[in-house]
């Protein structure tokens, strides 16, 4: 799977995240400096609420009508002389975008921000056959200049990476002599991407989103680097997941107000930019030659399925800086490129459940993702649909998990055994109780009692007490 | 009023304090507290590991239990949250969903039944003591009770108030969560606990068990000084 990152175990990459402590003190900055600014941010429009309604319903309803919206959009970038692939896979993707770079002769290629093309491994697959490839977004830049580095959130790829860190890796692969000031830092970065987009021949963006009506598409920066990527070199190509539609510039407008507020606290980002085909006779600037990828990567298996409220996603990671898993573990425990919670929902339905297994239950279902996610999707509710696929249809829960369970069912169905089942606990549990405490329990309470102490069961029941109450007259 | 008592499995086993508490309380309000004897497990820790059969034998169970009570109340947010879910688990289904439904309505957190059914902001309790309050994920997210344990404390005589640091993050239990992931839900209760030592309160208060069994599990490993009391416990103090 292109998107995996990492160590296999899942169990050693939650080890290592846990032990990379500057990693975590970065992290908790940020959710915490991320959070109270989408928190103002939400709060300066005085219905959030109904924003994230509005927001919600543009999506679901672009994603009842997706094949309607992607045959308008390809019918308007063909008419403006652009030229649309659908890539059922990321192979697909992939050669169409090599066969465009080799039919040019191209060498350099720039990159802005995207998602997708992690997804598909692009950079990899493009260096392979001889190009040279540059991430234009400072964060991304960071993460290529440090051996390809993956990234451990999807807005801001380096968050797991703090400044002095930055400066070693600039030191050691750029020659840098300057300090770790982010001024500085950014400077340097920037004095080697200029040349790169001027030597560049090749442009490839992904794309916030595609707007049907006009064919255009929408990028949203603080950066300003994805503006010179499309119109410095003569050829674009712009890669996109294929539920990234708006209808209209108004569907657009709400849409990209919910992503700055959500992704970074901003009422609008620095660039929003919106292109449209290739440079006319007319203009100015603008690629000679323009081609969007549109790449399923097993979308249309999650169009229809009871996952399909995860494609409502715009990638703002809201539902990251809100995730009191990630904020110990970070990104990279993850295993993919996609983390957090949207992570733990969407690749295990884009890379499968076998190497992904652990992903749907590496949170407490707190809820917190849910309740900051713009569009609504049902974020905790989709892991625990996961978790019963693993369990119902997949059958890859634990047996002892599974036995547990069972007795749990039967125990439930009937109150006898409930009861008889509670009033045997003290018995059954005395050897293990010193005190009114438990410190070192057997079976599923090792894992428990490693950590923290686990309450002897009372003698007397609470319904016990009760009854007897009831008894004696004292009610 | 009648009230159907909900304990909770936890409350049963591990909390009978909890439980009384509730009892003495509710009927110092002047409620009449019944406890249905054929009640089980409301069914989460089954629903939450994916365990769908399994956990609808207990939320049948349940749900005839409980059926022609007047009112249902929990000393827990989180089981009243998994009440609530249950017309979503049995949505179409001819028989189950109507009852659900009906059993979804009258069901309230003891906090929320006090200040919104009962119309009691004052319980005339007293505690002299400096506490903190933990928010329990599934009462606030779920549930959408923030207010109400926070209005009933405030008019508890001699209690002194600290807000918890960081007081909406979990606490890292989640049910079958806790020994999971273990390895992440040890990091997530000690940055709690970092959190309420802060507040050098004396107590802290939840109003699930789950989360409370959690935090003073891992209290009580650590030899903190920190007392872990239940909110029905303290608004039962006179």
């Amino acid at each position: 799977m292109p998107m995996k990152i990492g160590s296999n175990d899942f169990k050693d990459r939650v080890e290592e995240g846990i032990n990379d402590s500057f990693m975590r003190k970065a992290v908790a900055g940020a959710q915490e400096r991320m959070g109270s600014r989408r928190q103002d941010a939400a709060d300066q429009l005085g219905n959030w609420e109904d924003w994230r309604s509005h927001g919600e319903e543009i999506r679901q309803h672009v994603l009842e009508h997706l094949d309607y919206y992607l045959k308008e959009l390809s019918d308007n970038i063909a008419s403006r002389g652009g030229h649309v692939f659908f890539a059922q896979t990321p192979a697909e993707a992939n050669e169409y975008i090599k066969n465009v770079v080799e039919s040019k002769g191209a060498k350099k290629v720039v990159k802005s921000k995207s998602m997708v093309t992690e997804e598909i491994n692009l950079n990899s697959y493009l260096e392979e056959a001889g190009c040279e490839v540059t991430e234009t977004d400072l964060g991304e830049y960071i993460l290529q200049v440090d051996d390809h580095d993956p990234p451990s959130h999807i807005v801001v790829p380096a968050l797991h990476k703090n400044k002095e860190q930055i400066r070693d890796v600039f030191t050691e692969k750029l020659g840098y002599q300057k300090t770790e000031k982010p001024e500085e830092l950014a400077a340097h970065a920037r004095a080697v991407l200029r040349q790169k987009f001027l030597e560049a021949d090749i442009g490839i963006t992904g794309c916030n989103f595609a707007v049907a009506e006009t064919g255009s598409f929408c990028l949203v920066t603080n950066e300003g680097n994805a503006d010179l990527v499309t119109a410095l070199p003569k050829t674009q190509i712009t890669v996109m997941g294929m539920e990234r539609i708006v209808p209209t510039f108004v569907e657009l407008e709400v849409l990209v107000s919910l992503l700055t507020r959500s992704a970074v606290g901003q009422k609008l980002t620095s660039y929003i930019t919106v292109l449209t085909g290739p440079r006319e006779q007319n203009e100015a600037d603008g690629p000679e030659e323009f081609h969007l990828v549109i790449v399923d990567n097993g979308r249309s298996n999650i169009l229809g399925s009871e996952f399909q409220s995860i494609l409502q996603c715009i990638r703002c990671g809201a539902c990251i800086n809100a995730c009191p898993v990630y904020r110990h573990i970070g990104g990279h425990s993850y295993g993919s490129i996609y983390s957090g919670p949207i992570g733990a929902v969407l690749t295990p339905l884009l890379g499968g459940y076998e190497e992904n297994k652990e992903l749907p239950y590496a949170s407490t279902l707190c809820g917190a993702c849910t309740e900051v996610c713009p569009v609504k999707i049902p974020l905790h509710g989709l892991l625990l649909k996961h978790r019963e696929q693993i369990v119902e249809k997949e059958g890859k829960a634990p047996i002892s998990e599974k036995l547990a369970m069972k007795a749990f069912g039967l125990g439930a169905a009937s109150p006898f055994l409930y009861k008889l089942g509670t009033k045997m606990a003290p018995t059954a549990m005395n050897p293990f109780v010193s005190g009114n405490t438990i410190s070192k329990g057997p079976g599923p309470l090792k894992a428990w009692t490693e950590i923290r102490e686990f309450p002897a069961p009372h003698k007397e029941r609470f319904r016990d007490w009760f009854k007897n109450r009831e008894k004696d007259g004292d009610a | 009023m009648k009230v159907a008592l909900f304990a909770t499995c936890l409350v049963d086993l591990f909390q009978s304090n909890v439980g009384k508490a509730t009892v003495e309380l509710l009927e110092h309000l002047g409620c009449e507290v019944e406890f249905p004897e054929s009640q089980v497990c409301c069914g989460q820790p089954a629903y939450n590991s994916g365990y769908l059969k399994e956990s609808k034998e207990a939320m049948k169970r349940m749900i005839e239990t409980f059926l022609d009570a007047e009112y249902i109340v929990s000393p827990s947010g989180s089981c009243i949250a998994m009440f609530r879910e249950y017309p979503h688990i049995f949505k179409g289904d001819p028989e189950w969903e109507p009852k659900a439904i009906k059993v979804a309505e009258k069901s309230f957190e003891l906090t929320e039944f006090i200040v919104d059914v009962l119309k009691v902001e004052d319980v005339g309790a007293a505690f002299d003591a400096s506490v903190t309050y933990h928010t329990s994920c599934h009462m606030t997210r779920l549930l959408g009770v923030r207010k109400a344990p926070m209005v009933l404390l405030k008019n508890v005589k001699g209690l002194r108030f600290t807000e918890l640091p960081g007081k909406e993050q979990c606490c890292g239990f989640g049910g079958t969560f806790s020994v999971k992931m273990a390895q992440i839900s040890e990091q997530m209760v000690d940055e709690k606990v970092c959190h309420i030592e802060e507040t050098e309160a004396e107590y802290l208060i939840g109003a699930d068990a789950g989360c409370l069994m959690n935090i003073g599990g891992r209290i009580q490993r650590k030899g903190k000084p920190i007392k872990v009391l239940h909110i029905a416990e303290i608004l039962n103090s006179r």
